[in-house]
């Protein structure tokens, strides 16, 4: 599919070369040459654990959550304590776990092998954007566990600022130092992409994960400083008494929403975006043809980039914000819901005619697509005002987003991993759990988050902890706990499974998928290297019907015969060549 | 146990609210099931290995795209006008709107009627006629929300917020604070009582109490009726089987089974509600049950006052239950609906009931911030 | 990163393993560079709003305030800030002539115009503030002449925008310095990625320009507000 340099012209096109090059697992066993790496791929693995830390944290916080409303008034918490795990649950979900988890664990893995680069622009950068990662993490924690904070994970004004009596500080220090990584791995990105191309990967040959992650950069680039000041300000007035946002010193508490969802909103398309990336990535590995509407999915990521910072108002259509600016909030955030129809119908369409295999990544992404289908409608309650003012708040939103960034990004992220954990390690999962897992997930999902959508319908306000004067909520609330219980079993079954595979997974070819694109052409885990010498592309993105005669055969001639590399048999294995 | 999959609708907002709802409802469930049903029909038939025709596929299709871009535009812009719609008349108050003033604070609501009359973790509304709150805040964020009305806004401190409705059907509606505002913040509200106009003006007359007034012989009355101390055959206008009569009782000379007697004044007649079988009345059984800790010193008071005016007068005309006559009848009476007031005792053992004065949430949480200082 | 070296015919001085050649390595580093401005830019761009918005809503408080703040050491600052950009541009411009020892001369120029900027400000500008109860607190406006007429909760505003803004400033400075500092010490070593490429010592450059050009906003906004 690319022409290699005539000093390798021998090998078969596509053919991995494991005898050049050691690969990027093998290069170094000290924990020095993990800590002190350069590898965009080592570092990728260096978020993968610690982003993973995180969502358990996260996840155990959840499971208090969920547990804690099974009653109306409650099973074991305080209310203070309840109010600081929901906060701490949406905060290290988000800041440390959404936000950073598919840019800096695939996208750091993936945009250099993609785009046929040795590496990112900025090595040492993209090392030091994971020490302040993990510093805002610590940070994070430590905060959390020496009195924890109850704002929330939106740190409104004045309450934050002047109110509470908990580790606000610490907490919007992390949240700081976590934005500033993002800045450094999005500037990174960007000039890997401007600049770092392989010789004939023009823009309109790049796969559609690069320009979600692109256009992912732009946002964290533009908006991730916003909110860095915007909280540094709060501290400010916390600590020092500079009054900008409390009443009481002659600020403005509904300014800081403006700056504050200036950022946030964006960062849920920050969350996104490269979820519909590797999305894309998976349509057209899993139906091996072009994703239909390239550039049409391509430019909906750019203007969801661009609109995406329009539409923060439609969060405050009750704060007192003027009539007038909500509805151009409101119109915009209308506007904004087209560009994402557009690629879900897209990625339907992509199915069409092409050969769909049912296997684990796809099935993540068939998930995505009906969850994320759900969290995109229910998006627009709440961008029409009437219905907003009434939804508002409730556990209508609660469920509208976690569709949007459980039902989106994290499908997305489990998706990814599952089709590139062959590449990343060079080791095949069992594919029978695969499967069960992708499908625990979808069913507990829905299961956990469909009575949220009727309970907020019902008025039940977010971040309540009691409810024993409204017991009608509760039936609701035991359905979803339920759900939550699948839902863990789904995403714990991944951990179990993907560690045995490290060691004990059979080994996987180069390209175990048959798939297109510049990371399959290398070996199964790449040389440190990436390429044994700089990759020229000249065939056109996802152009599975040029694939060269070896490829051809291996995918679609070879591909009902059970015992074929990557390919599934009749048993939902994956059964992956002995290395030579 | 209530299983109903939607809240009351109760407000001019709500009708128009749910209309849309439910629209955009549909528009969800056409969209999902589009996609769903083409996603597992492409999957059914173009499997790996399928015989299905695949010839010619098809990449890019400008007429396709325009389509699914256009419609869902369309159907949008149309969903955004009326929501737009809907939110201009949400927030353009009538002007003859009777005016009702909110302030919230961690963690109470304290509203104000135009009279004077002041109300905390309540709001008594009349329906038919609209109301517009004029809301602040003393410390932080809070939002002013009543799921029944479908109206909700937020209450900042610093400046005033406006937003109003006209409740149509009477009745008692949860209030809620939905605004993250601190440790109590779920138990920041309470309850909204529709009323009939006539009971509102009532209400209000009678200074925002929930009862009127009653004299010691009325309160008397009604617990003599509660108490059932004059049903069947115990103390009727004459002796029966079960009981004396206790007509003119005051001042009177008992004689007991056992051979004593007493003039009967008011220490008398305590004991004999609390302790009937300390003296038993010659000529009847010891059959009266004990009163002892089942009625308040004060209830004890009026109980007597009504007593004494046995025999003197005709019967008075005794207030009934508040809830089954005619001046405390309707929906505002302050029996929360039946879930409310026992939950707290049934799921939490320890905590205590809401206060009978004031049944709305936010009064405990009063009560246990005074207990905390 | 053996494994790579056979890729190039011969290995670049002062050349990172993941670039081609040097072009493609000062573009990417340029690219990278104005990213991280554009980021700088609304880093500030949240205070700036911050400020109109009050500035439009209390723009007579805040002229009377301003004049508490001295035009005189707020212009020497912007005079010392703009020398500064003058020695840092020769800099860049020795350094394209890859004449060493007057790039450390211009750099050293810039530290200490720097350093000129960080001593007026720390010692003739914001301990006066501190004296006369203008640093936002529960003294804050307790003498009144010092006010200038100006109600005091929003010439309190007024000097938590002053101290937030020109605090951030100061730290973008400290941190040039170090840079300035880094990228001087680098020359002296004859360090070759700064020597065989002027590229790193423009991007220093444009950083600091950037610093210079946040300063010639802060200026007339707090020290020349009109009526």
């Amino acid at each position: 599919m690319s022409d290699l340099n005539p000093s390798n012209a021998a090998a078969p096109e596509g053919e991995p070369t494991h005898d050049e090059g050691v690969s990027y697992l093998e290069a170094g066993h000290t924990i020095k040459s993990w800590l002190l790496t350069g590898d965009h791929k080592r570092i990728a693995i260096l978020y993968l654990i610690s982003t993973t830390l995180f969502f358990v944290v996260g996840s155990i916080l959840a499971g208090l959550i969920r547990l804690e409303l099974t009653s109306p008034a409650g099973v074991l918490l305080e209310n203070d304590t309840y109010n600081k795990v929901f906060s701490a649950h949406g905060i290290v979900m988000i800041f440390f776990f959404l936000i950073p988890a598919i840019p800096a664990v695939l996208g750091n893995f993936l945009i250099p092998l993609m785009i046929g680069a040795r590496d990112l622009a900025f090595p040492r950068l993209n090392l030091a954007s994971w020490y302040v990662f993990m510093a805002a993490g610590v940070l994070a924690v430590f905060g959390l566990c020496t009195g924890g904070v109850d704002t929330g994970w939106t740190f409104y004004t004045p309450y934050s600022s002047l109110y509470s009596n908990t580790q606000v500080t610490i907490v919007i220090m992390a949240a700081f130092l976590a934005g500033f990584s993002s800045i450094m791995t999005a500037v990174n990105f960007i000039a890997t992409v401007h600049k770092m191309r392989a010789p004939g990967m023009t823009w309109f040959r790049l796969p559609l994960f690069v320009w979600a992650a692109y256009a992912t950069s732009v946002m964290i680039v533009l908006g991730t400083p916003v909110i860095a000041i915007t909280l540094a300000l709060v501290v400010l007035e916390r600590v020092f008494r500079l009054g900008v946002f409390s009443p009481e010193l002659g600020g403005d508490p509904v300014l800081f929403q403006h700056l504050f969802w200036f950022y946030s909103h964006p960062a849920v398309y920050i969350m996104i975006l490269p979820s519909f990336g590797v999305i894309s990535e998976l349509f057209a590995a899993f139906t091996r043809k072009r994703v239909f509407g390239y550039h049409f999915i391509a430019f909906s990521s750019i203007a969801i980039a661009g609109l995406g910072f329009l539409v923060w108002g439609h969060h405050m259509f009750v704060t007192s914000q003027s009539m007038y600016q909500g509805v151009v909030f409101s119109l915009i955030s209308f506007l904004v819901a087209v560009p994402s129809a557009i690629k879900v119908f897209n990625w339907t369409a992509t199915m069409y005619k092409g050969h769909v295999r049912m296997q684990t990544p796809f099935l993540y992404a068939l998930g995505f697509i009906g969850l994320f289908t759900v969290g995109g409608l229910t998006g627009l309650f709440l961008a029409s005002m009437g219905t907003d003012v009434h939804l508002t708040a409730t556990y209508f939103v609660v469920a509208h987003f976690h569709y949007v960034m459980v039902g989106g990004t994290i499908m997305g992220f489990l998706g990814g991993i599952h089709f590139w954990w062959p590449k990343m390690f060079g080791r095949m999962y069992p594919e029978f759990w695969g499967k069960l897992s992708a499908i625990s997930v979808f069913v507990g999902f829905n299961v956990t988050f469909m009575p949220q959508f009727i309970v907020g319908f019902m008025g039940m306000p977010r971040r309540y902890h009691y409810y024993y004067f409204a017991p009608e909520f509760q039936i609701y609330n035991i359905l979803s706990t339920a759900g939550a219980t699948v839902l863990a079993f789904g995403f714990a079954l991944p951990a179990f499974y993907l560690t045995w595979s490290l060691k004990k997974g059979p080994k996987a070819t180069a390209n175990p998928w048959g798939a297109h694109g510049l990371e399959w052409q290398t070996a199964s885990p790449p040389i440190t290297a990436n390429f044994v010498s700089t990759p020229i592309v000249t065939d056109e993105v996802y152009d599975y019907s040029h694939m060269d005669e070896y490829e051809q055969q291996k995918s679609t001639l070879e591909m009902d015969k059970p015992g074929t590399p990557g390919v599934e048999t009749k048993d939902g294995e994956v059964i992956a060549e002995e290395p030579k | 146990m209530n299983y109903s999959m939607s809240p009351p609708q109760a407000s001019n907002f709500s009708g128009w609210h749910d209309l849309l709802f439910y629209a955009l409802l549909a528009l969800t469930a056409v969209f999902t099931l589009i996609v769903g049903v083409a996603v597992v029909f492409f999957a059914a038939k173009y499997r790996v290995g399928s015989k299905a025709n695949r010839a010619r596929p098809v990449h890019e299709h400008l007429p396709l795209e325009l389509t699914w871009s256009i419609i869902p535009l369309i159907l949008g812009v149309i969903m955004f006008l009326f929501g737009t719609k809907m939110f201009i008349w949400e927030r353009t108050p009538p002007k003859d709107a009777l005016n009702i003033y909110v302030v919230g604070k961690q963690w109470m609501w304290h509203i104000q009627h135009e009279n004077g009359v002041r109300e905390n973790n309540t709001l008594h509304i009349p329906v038919g006629k609209a109301v517009k709150l004029t809301m602040i805040s003393q410390d932080v964020l809070h939002a002013f929300y009543i799921p029944a009305f479908r109206i909700q806004y937020h209450v900042v401190p610093g400046r005033y917020t406006q937003t109003w409705f006209t409740a149509t059907k009477p009745g008692t509606y949860h209030l809620f604070c939905n605004m993250y505002c601190g440790t109590q913040h779920s138990e920041m509200g309470g309850y909204v009582y529709a009323m009939e106009p006539k009971e509102y003006a009532a209400w209000l007359a009678r200074g925002g109490e929930d009862t009127p007034h009653l004299t010691m012989e009325q309160e008397g009355a009604r617990l003599w009726n509660k108490l059932g101390c004059g049903n069947g055959s115990c103390h009727g206008s004459s002796d029966s089987e079960r009981g004396p009569s206790l007509n003119g009782i005051m001042g009177k000379t008992r004689k007991f089974t056992d051979g004593t007697s007493v003039v009967a004044d008011d220490a008398y007649l305590r004991e004999s509600i609390l302790q009937p079988y300390n003296h038993v009345t010659a000529g009847f059984e010891n059959t009266m049950p004990a009163y002892q800790d089942q009625i308040e010193e004060e209830e004890l008071m009026s109980l007597l006052a009504y007593i004494k005016t046995l025999g003197n007068t005709p019967p008075a005309k005794t207030p009934l239950e508040p809830g089954k006559g005619a001046p405390l009848s309707g929906p505002y009476n302050k029996s929360v609906p039946s879930f409310s007031t026992g939950a707290i005792e049934a799921q939490r053992p320890g905590r205590p009931g809401a206060s009978p004065g004031n049944n709305s949430v936010g009064a405990e949480s009063v009560q246990k911030q005074g207990s905390k200082e | 990163m053996a494994a790579v070296t056979h890729d190039h015919d011969h290995h670049v001085e002062g050349l990172h393993h993941q670039f081609e050649d040097m072009e493609q390595q000062s573009e990417t580093y340029l690219v990278g560079m104005w990213s991280f401005l554009v980021s700088e830019v609304m880093f500030f761009g949240a205070m700036f709003l911050a400020y109109s918005l009050y500035r439009w809503k209390y723009q007579a408080d805040f002229h009377a305030v301003h004049e508490n703040l001295s035009v005189m050491w707020g212009g020497i600052n912007t005079t010392v800030l703009l020398i500064s950009s003058f020695t840092m541009v020769m800099g860049v411009h020795f350094a394209q002539l890859r004449k060493g020892k007057l790039v450390q001369m211009m750099l050293g120029a810039t530290i200490a115009c720097a350093f000129g900027f960080l001593f007026i400000k720390f010692t003739f500008e914001w301990p006066a503030k501190a004296v006369e109860h203008l640093v936002p607190g529960p003294t804050f406006g307790t003498i009144k002449e010092a006010l200038h007429g100006a109600n005091p909760r929003p010439a309190e505003l007024f000097f938590s925008l002053y101290f937030a803004m020109t605090g951030f400033h100061a730290l973008h400075i400290i941190v040039g310095i170090l840079m300035l500092a880094y990228l001087a010490n680098m020359w002296r070593k004859e360090h070759p990625l700064v020597t065989k490429d002027y590229v790193p010592t423009e991007l220093i450059g444009l950083y600091w320009h950037f610093v210079d050009l946040v300063w010639i906003f802060l200026f007339p906004l707090f020290y020349l507000i009109p009526r």
